[in-house]
Formats: C-alpha cells, structure tokens, sequence
C-alpha cells in the first residue's frame, strides 16, 4: 500500500498517497478539471500538466474557480444606509 | 440603431451594459438578472474552490462561457503582488486572456491605487493579456493605461456599490474627449438615469452589479438598466441641445390672434 503523504490543499491539511498527481488530487475531490485552476506552491499549472505533477511532502495546492463577482463588499455591509446629503 | 456594436481588443459586443455577478441571492436569480440586462459581457472573481462541500454548484453551470464573454476581475486584491496572481489565475481558470485589473487603495473607499494599477497593467499587457483596467475619473491617469496598451479604460462614477451617481461627470466628459480607446464607466451607478447620464455624456458602455443585485427587485432592475443605457447612447448619438438658461418657444408667433 502506498504510504500517505500531507499536503496543503486550499490552506487545509490533507493527507494523499504518495506519487499522486495534482490529477489524481482533483479526481480525488471530485473537482472538474475544466473550470479550476491550480497552483503549485505559488506557480500556476497549466492545465494539460495536472496528470503530470505528483504532489510532494509540504506541498502547498491552491484550487481556484469563478464565483460571483463584481465588487467584494456585501450587499449588507458598511455603507449600505449612507445617505447623501444634497 | 443599426452597426452600433461595441468593439474592444477585436471582439465585438452588442450590448453596451456589462454586468457584474456578484451579490445576488442564488445562481437562478443571477440567471434571470442578467438574461433581463441583454449584458454579453459579465464580470466574475476567483476564489478557492470549496473542498469540503463539493454540493456547491458552480458559477458557470448558469452562465454558458459561450454565450457570454466571461469577464474575470481581480476584486479584493490591494497590492500589485495579488493583482497579477489573480490575473494569471483567472486565465489559466477560463476561456480567454481578458483581465478587469482591479488594485484597490483603500478598503473604505475601494478607489484604485493608480500607481500600482499602471503597474500591474504594464506587466500584464506584456504577458499577453488584455487589460481592462478599473480606474479613477482621472483623465491622466486614463491615458497612461492607454499608453500602456489597455484597449479600453474603466473610469468610476462613484464608488463601488455606493450607488452614489456620476460625481464627475466632467472629469468623465473629458476622459471621453481626450482618450481615443472605449470607455467603460464603471462602478457607482445606483439607479437607471445614472446609466443613462453616463451614455450621455459619451462612454462606450457601462459596468455596474450592485444597482441591479441590490435593487428590490433585481430582474427588473436589470431590464431597466438596460433601456437606460439604450436610451442614452441614442441620446449621445442624437445630439442633445445646448443648455439656455432662458425659454425659446416651441410654437410660432406668428398667426396668432391680434
């Protein structure tokens, strides 16, 4: 049986097999390949080389995708009351 | 109004209203709001992916990459640092090399820090990218992205989600003579006269997301945005007249009673 590794995966300890791919890792989680993107200890992968990154002791994953976006402050958040004074 | 498309980097628009996604109840809400605003263009963030609940649905399982141009943003990052990480993330994440940069200043104002802006846009249009930069009403400022290689700029009309209104309109009067690249207002419209007034006064489209996701009812919201902005460009394209400060009579003098 291949021996457990840990690894950090969106700022989250993880364990993995040894030799797994950033492939495997995203199989693993059940994430689509096609809509994420990846770094690798702060270098961002390309696609095509998921398959052919196995993951290391330590290493640092962080796994990205498009949520809903325009301006980071919340609809609720400060401001919302503020009243112009004409 | 007949061959109006807005063109930027090559890629032609129909819509002058670009969108933002974020802030909206759920992805059908999301869906609605912007099918209601006829937007092509819609603005999205990057962030982590949740591991721990995979339930989660995805954006763009409501949003078909090839019916809209998915617009990645850098919102949040406050250093030039963040700004590049997102943006190189965002397009190895997505479908094109399209940027909104974003470097935020200040976390109460969230008006650009323009050094890092100019910056940040250098290196990304040397990687490839093609950046559309947020900016303030800041004309020089606008003509130093341009210069840079930015194919539009992004002026603000108030800050975002203030909801506040065109503050300077002639800033962004003179930002619409002096810069010969589309001209995005962006940020801070808060009703659909705003969007109007900033078509008037001449910009090529109009980006907003919390006028329409925080408006009572969001759907409609978005349809009146989008009439707003129509209304407007054929106003700026019609001419208005100019300002008197006293009455000319519609109707002739003459033939009337003695």
């Amino acid at each position: 049986m291949a021996k457990a590794i840990q690894i950090q995966v969106n700022g989250e300890q993880r364990d993995c097999l040894t030799g797994a791919t950033v492939g495997d890792l995203l199989r693993e989680l059940a994430i689509k390949t096609e809509r994420v993107a990846v770094e690798l200890n702060l270098e961002v992968l390309d696609r095509k080389d998921f398959d052919h990154r196995s993951l290391k002791p330590g290493d640092r994953v962080e796994i990205l995708s498009f949520i809903g976006g325009g301006a980071p402050v919340d609809v609720q958040g400060k401001g919302k009351d503020f009243v112009h004074a004409e | 109004m007949q061959n109006d498309g807005l063109i930027i980097a090559g890629r032609e628009f129909t819509s002058r209203l670009f969108v933002g996604t974020g802030k909206y109840k759920d992805f059908a809400e999301t869906k609605k709001a912007i099918e209601a605003s006829g937007a092509d263009v819609v603005t999205v963030a990057v962030r982590r992916v949740n591991i721990t609940d995979r339930s989660k649905e995805n954006l763009l399982d409501y949003l078909d990459p090839k019916k809209y141009t998915i617009l990645p943003n850098t919102a949040g990052c406050y250093n030039v640092e963040d700004a590049l990480r997102y943006s190189r993330l965002a397009r190895a994440a997505g479908v094109s090399d399209l940027i909104k940069l974003e470097v935020l200043g200040d976390e109460r104002t969230l008006f650009p820090d323009t050094a890092g802006l100019i910056e940040a846009a250098k290196i990304l249009v040397k990687e490839g990218f093609i950046v559309l930069p947020y900016t303030n009403d800041d004309p020089i400022v606008a003509q130093k992205l341009v210069d840079i290689g930015c194919p539009a700029v992004m002026p603000l009309a108030a800050p975002i989600g203030s909801g506040l209104g065109i503050r300077n309109p002639y800033n962004l009067k003179i930002i619409m003579e002096m810069i010969k690249v589309p001209i995005i207002v962006d940020a801070g419209v808060g009703t659909a006269s705003d969007a109007a007034l900033a078509m008037e006064l001449g910009a090529d489209a109009v980006l907003m997301n919390t006028a329409i996701a925080g408006a009572q009812d969001p759907i409609a919201m978005a349809e009146a945005m989008k009439y707003a902005v129509y209304a407007g460009r054929l106003a700026y394209k019609a001419g208005r007249i100019p300002r008197k400060l006293y009455a000319t009579a519609s109707s002739p003098i003459e033939g009337m009673l003695q």
